[in-house]
């Protein structure tokens, strides 16, 4: 490298590379030099000195002290940097957080550090998807070569995206190929890379940025609806001998590529991973798929935060959701996601394939895998499915975001949530798929599954909770937008808020119109549904089992019925937790859908309403009600039928109604709940 | 003349330090790091270390003060210090942070308090050497502040 020189103070003339490298058509011969490095490390210490190196090696450096901060610079600023680094043990966020929230919504490559060398951290540090994991003290020549992750990473992005762009597989080989078979640390690899990135950035930057208009972007979009045929077309073959060419041509969706298929399937196949724990292969899909979720289910949750009191929010999440979001998000924990079998093409596909598919929101590709491993989750929650929710929750994050997007709003909606490409985005790209599909399950009692709670939380749960519980409210969006804003979406609401906003174009808004406050507008719902994943998740440790699905349920039910958004999904879930034991199945479905419909209800409300909900197994009715009405409408808008949907929610909220009006809600009664 | 003996003064300090086991190779790493752009990297470095790890140490004295003892807690401050000391090559002050997490381990409150007073003596040994280090070599003059001889 030229640059090679080293330690010179030629550091200043880094930040002139860094933009060049950006358009990719400028000074890409001094790649990596001008690589923007974003340094996270609560020690004051070692982030000088990292600083110090990392300047030496002639990178762009940011540094912040604090997990919350770097998320907030990498989301305003989403295009703005190249590479995360990041130490393990930070007071205000766990590290693994953090990694996960990044990999979900940027889809940076993130590199882990500690001074703790131990094995079973640097395996987390994988299972989380840390791309590099550095042990402290960290020597110069360790991250002299960090740019080497960022190029892997574009070259696989631009690998999938530009692909479907393109529109052609031969081309998208052809392409890639010269890629794949220079040598990193040559400059023709530069050369390959840069060209390919610069289609990549040119093709992605308008996608990223514009929020409404995201629509025309060719870039598959991996919508619940997608997202459950294809998980259905998984299921069908079986896991182990789901290959992509097959699943295409199960699925049957025209214009999608054996390539879209294949990367979506490798991270469904992470997701079930992630979900089962160690016994990751015979969920194997299951589980690695809910483990994405829970990354998604992360950044849901921080979008969840943010919209759910407003939409247009600047999409910062409140950090209990987020933590809470990021607690029921961990799916590994859960692992057992059982989940994941279950209706996973709902949660998946719900979105509208046809918004999503083509859209180039990169996200979306990644997140849709993630969301998709909610599909699995299975109808009667079991304690591992409790994991699945959670990540279904993350992906249900996603999902929502997707959801939106379809409506052709999604993207405005995402961008009203929190930012326009925030978060939302991220989830809707990613979750695109999970958006639940209350359409198909609808019309079953998911609920009883543990599942679907799980579901709804991720997105891609509410499919499944949905489909189960609402049948008629998978169909309209109305679900989606119904669960927005109306108390019906428990703390989910945000969630579903977040899919009403969008939804509300979609589908029927009659019904969920009335559930939807205004609030929901934006993709809030989704956020939601995350923190309520994230509560029920925490309860799931205890208790996991249905309980636990009833209680977010519950809770997520609460948040819908309210109206008020403001029912805190996590203080909802956990009281959900414990009085929805019972019935979990219905609950659950139930809590989860309203958790991710998006109901931005305030925890504190929600926590308030949850309490009496909890106090009685009505809670879990109400909870079943509400996703009906509320999940449904907001995640998936476009799929279900707006009448049905409509009717499946007025029916819930009827009997939501008046569950609610004791605690609070709009008085949905609980017993009309369908089940 | 005089700086010429200030440099070797300068010169065989550092050395001792490596030599006795006070600074280890991570020290030399951040001398690396120092050039013209920042001519007193290692001393701020330093500087930050001790002023940041002074609250560490702080919290962890408030710490072993508590009846009983919270371990997790006492492990999770030790590590934080730990990955500071090791950062600026603190050697033996890192050693008496092994120790110290691995008492936190077994729970030995005594070995505990035992290797924290004997962590602080070693913190304020090299604190002082260094302080003595980095004056020197601010009045040796810029070229060789801290710089290996090449």
């Amino acid at each position: 490298m030229n640059l090679g020189g080293g330690q010179t103070a030629k550091a200043m003339s880094a930040p002139s590379s860094s933009a060049s490298l950006k358009s990719g058509d400028v000074v890409s011969d001094q790649f990596p030099a001008g690589l923007r490095v974003l340094v996270v490390d609560d020690d004051p210490t070692c982030l000088r000195i990292l600083e110090k190196m990392l300047r030496n090696c002639l990178y762009e450096v940011t540094k912040c002290n604090r997990a919350e901060i770097a998320l907030k610079l990498l989301r305003d600023n989403r295009n703005g940097y190249d590479i995360v680094i990041s130490d393990v043990h930070m007071p205000d966020m766990d590290g693994f957080k953090l990694l996960e929230q990044v990999g979900l919504e940027m889809d940076l490559p993130v590199i882990m550090m500690s001074a703790d060398d131990s094995k079973n951290v640097v395996m987390k540090g994988v299972t989380h998807g840390a791309c590099d994991y550095l042990i402290k003290p960290v020597r110069i020549e360790a991250l002299k070569n960090i740019w080497q992750h960022v190029v892997r990473k574009r070259k696989h992005e631009w690998k999938d995206k530009d692909f479907e762009q393109s529109g052609s597989a031969e081309e998208g080989e052809r392409l890639v190929k010269p890629l794949e078979d220079v040598d990193y640390s040559s400059s023709a690899t530069e050369g390959n890379w840069k060209t390919s990135k610069r289609r990549k950035d040119e093709e992605d930057e308008p996608e990223e940025k514009d929020d409404t208009s995201s629509l025309k972007k060719p870039r598959v979009v991996w919508s619940v609806e997608l997202h459950q045929q294809f998980v259905a077309a998984v299921n069908q073959l079986g896991i182990d001998k789901a290959v992509p060419k097959k699943i295409l041509e199960l699925m049957n969706v025209p214009g999608l590529t054996r390539e879209n298929v294949a990367s979506h399937l490798q991270k469904y196949r992470l997701y079930l991973r992630r979900l089962s724990g160690v016994s990751s292969h015979q969920n194997g899909l299951n589980s690695s798929f809910m483990g994405t979720p829970e990354a998604t289910f992360a950044s849901m949750s921080s979008l969840g935060g943010l919209d759910l009191q407003a939409l247009a929010a600047t999409g910062h999440i409140p950090a209990q959701s987020l933590a809470s979001l990021q607690a029921l998000g961990r799916p590994t924990t859960k692992n057992s996601i059982s989940m994941p079998m279950v209706d996973q093409r709902n949660l998946f596909s719900f979105e509208t394939p046809k918004l999503r598919f083509g859209d180039g929101q990169q996200q979306l590709n990644n997140n849709s895998k993630q969301i998709n491993l909610l599909h699995g989750i299975p109808t009667n929650m079991e304690p591992k499915q409790l994991a699945s929710l959670n990540q279904s929750a993350q992906t249900f994050g996603g999902l929502n975001m997707q959801v939106n997007p379809q409506a052709s709003q999604s993207s405005s909606l995402l961008v009203q949530m929190s930012h326009p490409m925030s978060r939302t985005q991220m989830l809707n790209e990613n979750k695109g798929n999970h958006v639940p599909r209350l359409q198909s399950s609808i019309g079953q009692p998911i609920l009883s599954n543990g599942i679907h709670s799980g579901v709804l939380s991720r997105n891609g749960i509410v499919d499944n909770v949905r489909g189960a519980v609402y049948n008629p409210v998978s169909q309209a969006s109305s679900l989606v937008d119904f669960s927005i804003n109306k108390s019906a979406e428990l703390p989910g609401n945000s969630f579903a808020q977040v899919s009403n906003s969008g939804i509300s174009s979609l589908t029927s808004k009659g019904i969920i119109q009335e559930e939807v406050s205004s609030e929901v507008k934006g993709s809030r719902g989704f956020i939601h549904s995350y923190d309520i994943f994230n509560e029920l998740q925490q309860h799931k440790a205890q208790d996991w089992g249905m309980q636990n699905v009833g209680s977010t349920f519950d809770a997520s039910q609460h948040s819908a019925l309210q109206g008020s958004l403001d029912v805190s999904p996590s203080s909802l879930v956990q009281q959900g937790f414990s009085s929805s034991q019972k019935d979990r199945n219905v609950s659950i479905g139930d809590a989860i859908f309203s958790g991710g419909e998006g109901a931005h209800c305030n925890n504190s409300k929600f926590g308030q309403q949850f309490n009496s909900f909890v106090a009685d197994n009505t809670l879990r009715v109400k909870a079943e009600r509400l996703p009906d009405s509320g999940c449904q409408n907001n995640l998936f808008p476009q799929q279900f039928g707006q009448e049905d949907l409509m009717s499946a929610l007025l029916k819930q909220q009827e009997g939501i109604g008046s569950v609610e009006s004791e605690f609070g809600f709009d008085g949905y009664p609980l017993d009309k709940f369908p089940v | 003349m005089e700086r010429n003996q200030l440099r070797r003064k300068l010169a065989n300090m550092r050395q001792s330090l490596f030599e006795q086991g006070y600074l280890d190779e991570q020290f030399t790493q951040l001398e690396e790091l120092q050039d013209d752009a920042n001519p007193n990297f290692v001393e701020e470095v330093v500087t930050l270390f001790y002023r940041d790890s002074a609250r560490t140490i702080q919290n962890i004295e408030q710490a072993l003060e508590k009846n009983p003892l919270d371990f997790a807690q006492l492990d999770s401050y030790m590590h934080q210090f730990k990955g500071s000391c090791s950062s600026i090559g603190a050697v033996k002050v890192k050693g008496e942070s092994t120790q110290f997490r691995n008492y936190c381990k077994e729970g030995n409150a005594e070995g505990c308090r035992r290797t924290f007073h004997q962590l602080k003596k070693e913190y304020a040994a090299l604190k002082k050497k260094l302080e003595l280090y980095f004056q020197y070599a601010r009045q040796a003059g810029p070229d060789e502040t801290a710089c290996r001889p090449k």
